[in-house]
């Protein structure tokens, strides 16, 4: 049966109202303070070791994402690690929250679909989270600037525009994954033990997993002849399942722009290549757009199913 | 427009997997008109609520609200619907108006309409000074009337409460069906689930009594206490006069006849004989009242259930 009515009625005050609170919850200062204080300490102790090499590269603010110094790791490797615990934090209890504040059937008694709710909510943790990466992104390059004494170049801003949305897109896999969670379980605790379950699984487990799934449908590593493609293949493949490596990999090929492909490569892909030349930034960003466009798929997928499951659930509280 | 039937189902149900919640429910409810609806917990009350509200979908059977089918017209069935959920939530971090301005918002109401309609809902419901406060500081009496002015701030012509005064105490509950009372002065149709037997019976016109999912009695005290309790019809009149008792047992059709007070008779009848009673006191006697006696609708419903466990 076809209902009257606009799906969209209503979704922008219900984003209004969830992006200010959001932006004024005490939730997401300390989530922001965290990231921000680690991302920071990253970027500092990456200029400190780039300032002594100030004139080797043309790509400085690239190397200040990308440069680890230890005891820190690189900004985009605490950025893959905190962006998802972030995600997580602000989406788990999205909609099992409303029901154990007996709030559903107060909203949804509203002249607004289900539809409107649950798109409204997630459209203003996506926001928030956009903020939030907008700011440490604004806020890194502000402190490159100042401790630099350099300015970015036209290419380095591209691709580091492209690495701004790349992470958006990560974060918003995980937000929608959150979504999925809260919809699926009424217990905030269980959501959000079961969102950081698959976050373990891809971050540490899955790099172990794969070769052993690899192995099984593809054959051993090494072949009679050497390496075996087959199974480099379907290693990779499955590697690409997860969105950390989706994200690693056009964070690579954006920062590192030496970098000219992403995965096995021939010894006929590199003939007449000069290795170590920069890649323009075009044929970096058509590099990663297999992995973009996997990230922006794998969000909207999960919030679909996220959809259909709420559409789906009796909300009695 | 009085008799306007406003929220009219037939032969709605609902079933979960094996389980059938709601079974071929009819229920009408005209415009301007208390009913209430009783029955045990899970006997589908709350179900019928939100299949008439577009909250749930129905298996079987149509609803019509406020003259557009809650299925396919959801949206168009709660802009005139007022709804006060069973347990009602709020966000406890946010004050009493912006909880309002948010659901006022998304009814569709200018930043104006919400100011205004928000002060006068608070007013009605006797919480004036609390507009600022965060509801976090709500007693759970505060919480419900702050329902009770969301459904008023959005001038509804059907008002469909779920159990209200649950969780009030006896001051609280009688201000509150104060308050439904204002909502039929106002001509809204109010739909009212409750446990509380005396309260339905002090502010509602018409009951329907549900029972696993069916709708088993339906009609006014009187008429229920007639068909459950049987013996007849209780009248009682207040009358001034010589021999009122001697003359009102002597109409054809009363069984007895109890003295309750000076000049107040209670008659037992076979049928409604009110107009006969009348006829008979006239020429001698000065007739102040004559009614008919209500009923306990805890005792209909008590008997009801009663009898079906015996059945059983």
């Amino acid at each position: 049966m076809r209902r009257s009515g606009s799906p969209f009625t209503g979704v922008g005050v219900v984003l209004a109202k969830e992006a200010a609170d959001y932006l004024s919850g005490a939730r997401m200062w300390v989530l922001e303070a965290l990231v921000s204080l680690t991302a920071i300490a990253a970027a500092y102790a990456a200029i400190l070791s780039i300032r002594a090499h100030i004139g080797e590269s043309p790509f400085l603010f690239l190397r200040l994402l990308t440069m680890a110094q230890d005891p820190l790791p690189s900004f985009i490797a605490l950025l893959g690690f905190l962006i998802p615990l972030v995600a997580i934090a602000i989406g788990f209890d999205a909609i099992n929250g409303e029901f154990n504040r007996r709030t559903l059937s107060r909203v949804l008694a509203q002249p607004i679909y289900r539809d409107a709710l649950l798109l409204g909510k997630f459209l203003a943790a996506l926001l928030a989270l956009t903020i939030g990466l907008l700011s440490l992104w604004l806020l890194t390059i502000g402190i490159g600037l100042l401790m630099l004494g350099l300015a970015p170049g036209t290419e380095e801003m591209i691709r580091m525009l492209g690495f701004l949305l790349a992470t958006i897109a990560y974060g918003g896999v995980w937000l929608a994954l959150a979504f999925l969670f809260s919809v699926v379980f009424r217990a905030p605790a269980t959501a959000a033990l079961a969102a950081l379950g698959v976050w373990l699984l891809f971050a540490l487990f899955w790099s172990v997993v794969t070769p052993l799934i690899a192995t099984l449908i593809a054959g051993p590593p090494q072949g009679i002849f050497g390496p075996n493609i087959g199974y480099l293949h379907t290693a990779l493949a499955l590697d690409r399942i997860s969105p950390n490596t989706l994200y690693s990999e056009i964070a690579l090929a954006l920062l590192q722009p030496s970098t000219r492909a992403l995965g096995p490569v021939l010894y006929s892909q590199v003939q007449g290549a000069l290795l170590g030349a920069p890649l323009p930034a075009a044929q970096s960003f058509i590099l990663v757009w297999p992995q973009l466009t996997g990230l922006v798929a794998a969000m909207i997928l999960i919030f679909a199913v996220a959809y259909v499951v709420f559409q789906r659930q009796e909300i009695r509280a | 427009m009085a008799d306007e039937v406003v929220i009219r189902a037939r032969g709605l149900t609902k079933r979960y997997g094996a389980t059938l919640a709601v079974d071929h429910v009819d229920l009408d409810v005209r415009a301007g008109e208390i009913v209430g609806i009783l029955g045990p917990n899970g006997s589908g009350k709350t179900t019928t609520i939100l299949m008439l509200l577009g909250l749930t979908e129905p298996t079987e059977g149509r609803a019509e609200v406020a003259g557009f089918d809650p299925l396919r017209d959801p949206l168009e069935v709660k802009r005139r619907v007022g709804y006060l959920p069973d347990s009602i939530g709020f966000y406890d971090g946010l004050s009493a108006r912006d909880n309002l301005a948010y659901t006022g918002r998304l009814a569709g109401l200018s930043r104006r309409e919400i100011d205004q309609r928000f002060a006068e809902a608070l007013e009605r419901v006797g919480l004036p000074d609390i507009g600022r406060d965060r509801v976090a500081t709500f007693s759970r009496g505060m919480r419900q009337r702050l329902g009770l002015a969301e459904v008023l701030m959005k001038q509804p012509s059907i008002a469909i409460l779920d159990e209200p005064t649950a969780t009030l105490d006896p001051h609280s509950t009688q201000e509150f069906l104060g308050m439904i009372r204002t909502l039929k002065a106002d001509g809204t149709a109010v739909l009212l689930s409750s446990h509380h037997l005396d309260q339905v019976q002090s502010v509602c016109d018409r009951v329907a009594l549900f029972n696993g999912g069916r709708v088993a009695l339906a009609g006014s005290v009187t008429e229920l206490a007639h068909r459950v309790l049987g013996g007849g019809y209780v009248i009682d009149v207040e009358a001034r006069g010589t021999a009122v008792r001697e003359q009102l047992a002597a109409v054809p059709g009363v069984v007895r006849v109890a003295v309750l007070g000076p000049e107040f008779y209670r008659v037992d009848c076979e049928r409604d004989l009110r107009a006969e009673i009348a006829r008979r006191l006239a020429p001698s006697c000065e007739l102040t009242g004559i009614r008919f006696a209500e009923p306990s609708l805890n005792e209909v419903y008590t008997r009801y259930f009663d009898e079906l466990r015996h059945a059983a």
